[in-house]
């Protein structure tokens, strides 16, 4: 279905829509990141200012942080575009629902996974990580966020337009991202501690191919239920 | 095959042939409940190494297997509601997915409390533990989204949506969990090595838990039919249901 030439360019014309629509209204695309990087500072005063210590979690807690931003992303990513009516419009110009679904996850992930995984770099390396295990970090994170996209995009649909629509995502989606936060964390302290961090990083791949053959017709059909 | 279907999932169909159907599941289930309490409490001899203490697994068991045996149910729903539009598997998702939870709980407290005296602990990372954990959020996430939309039939397809997000998931949660645990932590838990079950304490357990799924189908045909009651509240037949009642009152 997504082979046609036209439905490729259908999908980047709503990508683009939404990370310029979201570009724009900067305030949307800042929260997130800002929240990724707070979280992650609480970490040290919590914990201990110390290096040492703190290298021994620097992966657990950039996951956490990253986790929890991406899942504070999610809210805005049918927000505006039910309240001004332009979802409606566009699933009633017969676009493919399929497109609009992981289109909507591309741009969650442009917008959130994508900063995020950039401002990890410097973040991690102030938290004492080894460049070997920088690289796995920021492996495991492109996976790992790219798979959180898509379920939470999901999940996000199935919400929108409800009261308290934010928390209620964050809570609808959380118990789904475990075992991508199991394997992006396991996955860095193996590095850490010489272990081969290969396995997790497979389990991560074998995660996002599998969400990103199913989740998009679960968006879809979310969006009709809540819409029709 | 289909008319009979059919004929079944119409609500006021449902509805009278569940009220048949609910005595004899009454009169099953008590048998079933007494022998298994008989058997579990008294005739099954206490464990070796436990004691009486391992008494609770007649509870705790039935109630993990029916933590799972539910979400199974409120998925074949889920693929009922979303496929065919069946208003009853609307009404049944909604009206299962309480109970499931409430086993689910069951069976992570009794676990426990049947931990503190073995384990010395109430609470272990263990990875059945865990993923139990991880299960009762997922049936606390149907709730929630199916409380949070009004519209009632809305509310059941989203709640479908995100139950069948849940099946995928489950085993991927279980699995993940599993090997989260065997890395993290070496067994700080001497688990007995699959623990070949006595026979006469087998016995119970098993009888315990078709009384468990005997009670699991009699409460929910109730907590149904009172939702199809509300449901049709505008139909006839619940009209005269509710005017016949009251005329035998009188």
């Amino acid at each position: 279905m997504i082979t046609d030439t036209h439905n490729w360019s259908t999908l980047f014309i709503l990508v683009r829509r939404d990370v310029l629509k979201t570009w724009r209204e900067s305030a949307d695309l800042l929260y997130p990141i800002m929240f990724f990087v707070l979280v992650t500072i609480l970490f040290p005063f919590a914990l201990s200012p110390e290096t040492l210590v703190l290298k021994s979690f620097a992966g657990g807690l950039l996951w956490i942080a990253a986790l929890l931003a991406m899942s504070v992303s999610l809210e805005n990513l049918f927000k505006t575009d039910y309240s001004s009516g332009a979802l409606e419009a566009i699933v009633l110009s017969g676009v493919p629902l399929l497109l609009v679904g992981l289109a909507k996850a591309i741009a969650n992930w442009v917008l959130s996974g994508l900063p995020i995984i950039i401002l990890a770099i410097p973040l991690a390396l102030s938290l004492g990580i080894d460049t070997f295990s920088l690289s796995i970090l920021l492996l495991s994170l492109t996976l790992g966020s790219a798979t959180i996209s898509l379920i939470g995009t999901s999940i996000g649909a199935l919400s929108v337009g409800l009261r308290s629509a934010g928390m209620l995502i964050i809570v609808l989606a959380l118990p789904f991202f475990i075992p991508i936060l199991i394997f992006g964390a396991v996955a860095t302290s193996n590095s850490q501690t010489g272990l081969i961090p290969e396995a997790e990083l497979y389990f991560l791949a074998g995660l996002l191919v599998l969400a990103v053959t199913l989740t998009p017709w679960a968006t879809a059909s979310a969006i009709r239920t809540r819409l029709g | 095959m289909f008319k009979l279907f059919y004929h079944y999932s119409s609500l006021r169909n449902f509805y009278f042939f569940s009220e048949k159907l609910i005595p004899f599941l009454i009169a099953v289930f008590l048998a079933l409940i007494i022998y298994s309490l008989y058997g579990a409490l008294i005739s099954a001899p206490a464990d070796y190494q436990q004691g009486d203490s391992f008494r609770i697994i007649y509870v705790h068991v039935p109630s993990a297997w029916m933590s799972l045996l539910v979400y199974m149910a409120m998925g074949l729903s889920a693929v009922s509601v979303l496929v065919w539009r069946v208003k009853l598997a609307e009404i049944t998702l909604s009206a299962i997915a309480p109970i499931g939870a409430i086993f689910t709980l069951a069976a992570l407290v009794t676990g426990s409390i049947w931990g503190k005296p073995m384990w010395g602990t109430w609470w272990e990372w263990d990875a059945r533990l865990t993923s139990e954990l991880v299960l009762l959020f997922l049936y606390l996430g149907v709730i929630a989204l199916l409380r949070a939309i009004d519209d009632r039939r809305t509310g059941a397809r989203a709640a479908s949506i995100l139950c069948l997000i849940g099946i995928v998931n489950i085993p991927i949660v279980h699995y993940s969990v599993e090997w989260w645990n065997t890395l993290h932590q070496g067994p700080t838990v001497s688990k007995f090595d699959s623990p070949s079950i006595h026979i006469d304490m087998l016995i119970p357990l098993l009888t315990m838990t078709v009384a468990f799924m005997l009670y699991f189908i009699i409460i929910s045909l109730y907590r149904i039919r009172s939702a199809i009651l509300v449901y049709d509240k505008e139909t006839q037949w619940v009209k005269d249901l509710i005017t016949s009642s009251k005329r035998e009152q009188i």
